[in-house]
């Protein structure tokens, strides 16, 4: 059984359709790069998937893999509270909070875990910054950080090239893909075909007039990426 | 000074002026506790609100000329809040004109039973007291003091068990959501809790001033640091030594409690805007 299946899925905002009659699966340890132009639904897609919203019409089956406890996530840059005083290192922290259960603190292990994951992007010599007051790349870091300090089973990012120079992006691309060897679904939505189609197994485009193409990356580059 | 030093020590001498302190100094920790969640979340916009519906509150309570107004209080605070929740949460013109509509429908409605129902001699003085706190927090009662020190263990205790989650909530509700902290799970916590402090803040400063001791700490203490820990241990200690700076003057100077710390408060938010401009500049 896939880890997660979309059956006729109609997305949209207070009656409003953005998508109509998406259909597709996503097995354990694939990795689905969702492409399409801004504006098309792919933000809200993922949002659907992850039960913050309903969708108008059609079902969402997953498996056990798709726990919040299995989940990481790293929205789209988000609004986030603008004057909130936060370091990175509590940002990065928050991310392990889907581990702890209802215990009151983290554990040494926990931790670590951020330290790591703070290395592993290079923003540990940020650790002590407060949030808001880094660069907009930087900040796509420790939400991506947060995101893997989140994650057991699967990984869904959105847009997280966004506002990253290109060595920060392939650096990037690196550590999801090593991620996904390692056995982590990825699901990420993401405006480099290119790259898309270098790493992913899975290609999900989303046209205009509701055109959806779902298959391999090689039925993708068959049909010449758009043709959907 | 020693004149002062020695008229304080007689003061202090009394129980009910130490615990007076006490209460005063718990409260205002309380308060500010949550400041920088509920400052950020628009929450402080509700608890004003809301404390206008506990004034309305107390009113039905004077009314049927019940001693102790906490127990009407209380209660009705809290379904406001959790009632205000739902509307509050989309933050949008109507959402806000509902909100201002319930809050000034209870002050008009209060002051009305209170002329009509009341029985008391000096009407006047309890819609004041109710508005802007007792001419003198030394009046509590022996229960009111039991039930501030109780109210305000509980209160610590959720925002101590709670802390890592209501950072993240108030962080980023979204990803708090998908990777299972309930949002709304923590949203209705936060709710409990304003109502429970502003039950308890009404004694204190009274209806109208409840908002300056939620707020000013946590904006002084935004002013100066950068982290939610250390923002949020500087509110703490900025709203206590505040509360009880305000206490010893009222007492000294015979000024009303209320309005004399949130007196103190504006100052402090001054001195650290003032702090916090240096620290950037230099
Ligand atoms: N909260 C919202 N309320 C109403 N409409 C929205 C909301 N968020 C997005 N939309 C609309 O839904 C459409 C799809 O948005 P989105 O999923 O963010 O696109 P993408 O991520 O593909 O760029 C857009 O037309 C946008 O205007
Ligand atoms: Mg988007």
């Amino acid at each position: 059984m896939p880890q997660l299946t979309c059956e006729k899925l109609t997305l949209g905002y207070e009656g409003k359709t953005v998508v109509s009659d998406l259909s597709f699966a996503v097995n354990a340890g694939e990795y689905l790069c969702i492409v399409g132009e801004n504006g098309s639904g792919k933000s809200t897609l993922m949002k659907t998937i992850l039960n913050l919203k309903t969708p108008i019409s059609g079902k969402i089956v997953t498996d056990s893999g798709f726990a919040t406890t299995e989940i990481g996530y790293m929205p789209q840059q988000t609004a986030a509270q603008k004057d909130f005083p936060a370091s990175v290192r509590e940002v990065v922290r928050s991310g392990c909070l889907n581990r702890v259960g209802l215990r009151p603190f983290f554990t040494r292990a926990e931790k670590q875990l951020a330290e790591d994951n703070m290395q592993k992007l290079g923003i540990d010599h940020l650790a002590k910054r407060c949030y808001r007051e880094l660069s907009g790349g930087q900040q796509q870091r420790v939400l991506l950080a947060r995101a893997l300090c989140a994650t057991r089973k699967i990984l869904l990012l959105d847009e997280p090239a966004a506002g990253l120079d290109p060595n920060a992006t392939a650096e990037m691309y690196e550590v999801i893909a090593s991620l996904n060897k390692g056995g982590t679904t990825i699901i990420m939505i993401s405006h480099d075909i290119e790259a898309s189609v270098r790493y992913a197994s899975h290609i999900l485009h989303i046209g205009k007039g509701s055109s959806v193409f779902f298959g391999t990356k090689e039925d993708y580059v068959d049909r010449g990426g758009y043709g959907a | 000074m020693t004149d002062i030093i020695d008229r304080l020590a007689f003061y202090f001498s009394f129980t009910f002026v130490q615990y007076a302190i006490i209460v005063g100094v718990l409260i205002a920790l309380c308060s500010s506790l949550l400041g920088v969640t509920l400052v950020l979340k628009r929450f402080s916009f509700i608890g004003d609100g809301l404390s206008h519906v506990a004034f309305g509150a107390i009113a039905i309570a004077a009314a049927f000329s019940l001693t102790n107004q906490f127990i009407v209080v209380l209660p009705v605070t809290i379904i406001s809040a959790i009632l205000l929740l739902r509307t509050g949460q989309n933050t949008n013109i109507k959402g806000d004109a509902a909100l201002a509509m319930i809050s000034v429908s209870a002050l008009g409605i209060g002051y009305l039973i209170l002329n009509v129902f009341s029985a008391s001699a000096n009407l006047a003085g309890d819609v004041c007291t109710a508005l802007f706190g007792s001419i003198s927090i030394l009046t509590l009662s022996t229960t009111d003091v039991w039930l501030s020190i109780v109210l305000s263990v509980l209160v610590i205790a959720v925002f101590l068990l709670f802390y890592h989650k209501i950072f993240s909530v108030t962080f980023d509700e979204d990803f708090s959501t998908a990777t299972g902290t309930r949002a709304k799970t923590y949203n209705f916590i936060l709710a409990i809790v304003i109502a429970v402090i502003i039950s308890l803040a009404i004694n204190l400063v009274g209806a109208l001033l409840i908002s300056a001791l939620v707020i000013f700490p946590a904006l002084s203490a935004m002013r100066v640091f950068r982290s939610f820990k250390s923002v949020t241990i500087c509110s703490v200690i900025f709203s206590m030594v505040c509360a009880a700076l305000g206490i010893v003057i009222s007492i000294l100077a015979g000024t009303p409690v209320g309005s004399t710390i949130v007196a103190v408060d504006i100052v402090g938010f001054a001195i650290f805007s003032l702090i916090g401009f240096i620290v950037k500049r230099g």
